[in-house]
């Protein structure tokens, strides 16, 4: 079964932390991969928060490729940053030529564009580079957002902790929300873009368990959005899930829980909001999952929150200290990080609920 | 002697051979009484005897008349091995053979002049049905694990009704954070994903009909499922129009029209909505073809009901005035839901046919938002009467026509928008809650099916020619007659009591197939969940080849 993590931090952490929240579960890895999504960015990219970084993991040819194509567009690089690796020998880990890490200005026509359009450019950038990268897979775009950064790697993480040096603290690389998985998805391939977390303008999302409705989730994304592609993983579809119900749709993020895991009828027949619950029921009846899943999900506005399948059979657990709020699949990995907390106020969120973490760190709980 | 005529009717000219055995016959006159097609009548044979009385052989002869059961040789009254015969006789002595040298579909013809009409499904046995080279394949096992059916609580419900794409809904956030309507939606109910197909008040017996509905009324109140029924074009009775039973039927209405000025009189005194609208455009078990009901079966009350003359009733294969998908249908749906002030979901019915996809696409696109439900109706399906020619030889399978039109929507990305319900054939092996669960997955909202009904409360025709006399109005077990010694045949009670047993037990297996896959909620269009051993099935299904 996978580990989930999450880290929410008044001040800025270090993926250490977060290597550590998963290391302590390591029972429920494979060892096939490590991922994670910081939002938040601090350290050298804390004075860039408004500008896009790429993350990206590329031959030297996919890093010219995806250069170029920026480039060509207008975008102007004005940071870039290449984490110094430590290749030693007998680390399990299948490792890219590069990985890296740039922050572009927008090209000089977009300087007054709205957010909005901004974003739409941003997406459609991605998507450039993702196709023109994998005809020969000369690399992999994970993310290319402002205030976004994305790690993903093949191989054992505590040698992907070892390789990239992220076991010690380096003020250079900090963000205030980190999410992270330690496993591959094992219904595919080992390929790195199936590597929880997924991104998508953002929003992150990753999630701990099996999607029952991956078949109808996908046929019915595949042409809701052109962002919605990849598919790698079938857990994928709760991001796009997210990101159609709280951008595309514009509804309230409490409405996820009803898209995934509507509330059986006779439950909604009881309800004051009946009606639109059944409307919402009704016309996203494809996105409704099935099956056994804890999904953790990070908001553009870096609001982090979990929820879990109508069968609650995928554990989560909320711990919380007045700077630092940690989601786990289990509860170790969040005493190996949080060892002084007081353990009686954690949430186990229940199967008809959300938990959202706020700016503030301010614990709301939504009853579905 | 006679001069033999070659050229007459024998018993061995027609499908079925009355065996009779006048040794264990005591000519108690049951089996002529009940057979209602008198394919079998009293005759007095001439019998010689030869004794001898002495002590050396002297034969002697006696002649006497002898009573006997013999089946009569005519194109009319021909046997159509209901068996009810056999039923009644108390010793065994008589029962129908079917007759493999039959010349049945020459003579009749050459005889009648006439093309050859019947009920009941198509009668050219196929090879070995789609459904049933699909198996459930996707289990649920360890990091997914299946459901226990007999405990976990599962939504066994499908929409019938215009779904509206999620943008397009009329939401507005309010102050407090939720999400509100703001304007109207179209009518949506959430039934049971298995209807009860259109069968008429004059197809079907008046007994017959009250067993289907009283079955359906128990469903619901008592048994907690949500079952619907199609009234069939027939009408309906004026007292269940005004009943609170109206919103368990689905009013039909195809191209005669029948009942509706009754329908449409009675409206003001309905205290409950009808469940739906259902347009009936054509049925899978004679597509291309209207609905046909002979004069024999027009009772009085069927007179009164749809307010014709004891006459041949014939739907025109069209609806007349109506020749464009775009503007016609429109129209039709149009005002059927100003009738009922929108609050009433409009579906329509089409045979499954070539075509059927493009009809689809047209409706799925359809800008008002009006079609409730795209009903399609296979080959198999069955009928109260129709040519045999136009049963055995026309239409289309159903289950790649309905795949077909879920990847239309798939590939628009707008399904479940126009449910689809289907039909044809669907529990012909008396498995509906398999046939049900596969067409779901494949991509149906629900199914509908009519013949198995029947079957429920007694019918005993099959897909081999055996009885399919629903267009005689002389069924043999009451329930496609209007003959009062014949519908009262049929036990009301058992027949109601058989179909609530079997729905319970369909809705129990259906759970049973759900649980294994893990899903709680009906798996529309999970196609992952099937496999098949037959590639070119698979293929054209678009799902696992396993071998």
């Amino acid at each position: 079964m996978c580990r989930i993590g999450a880290i929410k931090s008044r001040n800025y952490v270090h993926p250490s932390q977060a290597l550590l929240l998963m290391q302590s579960q390591q029972k429920g890895h494979d060892n096939s991969g490590f991922a994670m999504v910081m939002h938040d960015l601090g350290g050298i990219f804390e004075g860039y928060k408004h500008l896009p970084t790429l993350s990206l993991a590329c031959t030297d040819e996919g890093l010219k490729i995806a250069e170029d194509i920026l480039h060509a567009a207008g975008f102007q690089r004005v940071l870039q940053w290449v984490p110094e690796t430590n290749d030693q020998p007998g680390l399990d880990i299948i490792t890219m030529p590069n990985y890296v890490f740039e922050t572009f200005d927008y090209p000089k026509h977009y300087k007054k564009a709205e957010k909005r359009e901004k974003e739409e450019l941003l997406l459609d950038m991605r998507l450039k580079i993702r196709l023109a990268l994998e005809k020969d897979e000369t690399g992999f775009v994970y993310s290319f957002w402002p205030d976004v950064l994305t790690l993903k790697e093949i191989g054992d993480p505590r040698d992907i902790g070892t390789y990239f040096n992220l076991w010690d603290v380096d003020k250079r690389f900090m963000a205030k929300v980190i999410t992270a998985q330690c496993r591959q998805n094992t219904n595919y391939d080992i390929v790195r873009y199936a590597a929880h977390p997924f991104f998508l303008q953002g929003y992150t999302a990753l999630a701990n368990g099996e999607n029952t409705f991956y078949l109808k989730n996908v046929e019915f994304q595949q042409k809701l959005h052109r962002g919605y592609i990849g598919f790698e993983s079938d857990s994928q579809c709760f991001l796009y899930t997210l990101h159609y119900a709280h951008r595309e749709l514009g509804w309230p993020l409490s409405y996820f829980k009803h898209v995934i895991t509507p509330l059986p009828f006779e439950d909604i027949e009881q309800r004051d909001d009946k009606d639109s619950l059944l409307s919402i029921r009704q016309s996203l009846a494809h996105l409704e999952i099935n099956g056994p899943n804890t999904i953790i999900g990070v908001l553009p506005d870096n609001t982090l929150f979990t929820c879990c399948d109508a069968k609650k059979l995928r554990p989560i657990v909320v711990g919380r200290s007045d700077d630092m709020v940690v989601f786990s699949s289990e509860v170790c990995g969040i005493n190996e990080i949080m060892p002084d907390r007081d353990w009686e106020t954690d949430i186990y969120p229940h199967e008809r609920e959300i938990v959202a973490i706020d700016e503030n760190l301010e614990v709301h709980r939504w009853r579905q | 002697m006679e001069t033999m005529k070659i050229q007459d009717i024998t018993p061995n000219d027609l499908p079925w051979k009355i065996r009779y055995d006048a040794s264990r016959c005591t000519l108690c006159g049951s089996c002529v009484a009940a057979c209602s097609f008198r394919a079998i009548v009293p005759k007095v044979e001439r019998r010689r005897l030869v004794f001898s009385e002495g002590d050396l052989p002297e034969p002697k002869a006696r002649f006497s008349a002898v009573p006997v059961i013999r089946q009569a040789h005519s194109i009319k009254n021909y046997c159509r091995g209901c068996g009810i015969c056999e039923k009644v006789c108390p010793n065994d002595a008589i029962g129908p053979l079917r007759n493999v040298d039959n010349r049945h579909p020459i003579v009749t013809r050459c005889l009648g002049g006439d093309s050859i009409k019947r009920g009941g499904r198509k009668n050219l046995e196929g090879t070995v049905r789609t459904l049933d080279r699909l198996r459930v394949g996707r289990i649920s096992q360890m990091t997914d694990p299946s459901l226990d059916a007999q405990r976990h609580t599962f939504d066994l419900l499908a929409p019938f009704g215009r779904i509206m794409p999620a943008n397009k809904l009329p939401f507005a956030v309010n102050e407090t954070g939720q999400l509100a309507a703001s304007g109207q939606t179209p009518p949506v109910r959430w039934i049971y994903p298995v209807i009860i197909g259109d069968m008429s008040i004059g197809a079907l017996s008046w007994r017959m009909w009250e067993a289907v509905a009283m079955a359906v009324a128990y469903l619901n109140e008592e048994c907690g499922l949500p079952v619907r029924m199609s009234s069939g074009e027939g009408g309906v009775p004026e007292r269940l129009l005004k009943s609170r039973y109206l919103k368990y039927m689905i009013l039909q209405i195809a191209s005669g029209h029948f009942g509706w000025n009754r329908i449409a009189k009675t409206m003001p005194h309905m205290i409950e909505d009808p469940a739906g609208i259902l347009i009936k455009i054509g049925q899978g078990a004679k597509p291309g073809d209207g609905g046909l009901l002979m004069a024999q079966k027009v009772a009085e009350h069927i007179q009164a009901i749809r307010g014709v003359p004891k006459a041949d009733l014939l739907s025109p294969p069209n609806h007349q005035g109506l020749y464009s998908i775009e503007e016609s249908v429109q129209k039709m749906f149009l005002s059927f839901n100003a009738a009922f002030k929108f609050r009433v979901p409009v579906a329509i019915k089409v045979a499954a046919s070539s075509t059927s996809v493009s009809v689809f696409n047209n409706l799925v696109r359809d800008p008002y938002n009006i079609v409730g439900g795209f009903f399609l109706d296979g080959i198999d399906g069955g009928t109260g009467a129709a040519h045999e020619v136009s049963l055995d030889h026309t239409g289309h399978p159903i289950v790649s026509k309905l795949r077909d039109c879920y990847l239309a929507a798939v590939a628009q990305g707008r399904q479940g928008q126009i449910p689809l319900w289907a039909a044809g054939g669907l529990g012909k092996t008396g498995d509906l809650a398999a046939d049900a669960f596969k067409m779901i997955c494949l991509g149906a909202n629900g199914v509908f099916t009519g013949k198995l009904i029947l079957q429920m409360a007694g019918c005993v025709g099959n897909e081999m020619g055996r009885c399919n006399a629903c267009n005689t109005g002389l069924c043999p077990v009451g329930i496609t007659t209007q003959e009062p010694a014949l519908a009262h045949r049929l036990d009301v009670e058992r027949a109601a009591q058989n179909i609530v047993n079997y729905f319970l037990a369909m809705d129990q297996e259906l759970k049973k197939l759900m649980a294994p896959i893990g899903n709680s909620s009906l798996p529309v269009g999970r196609a992952d969940a099937l496999i098949s051993t037959d590639r070119a099935v698979a293929e054209r299904l678009q799902i696992q080849y396993v071998c």
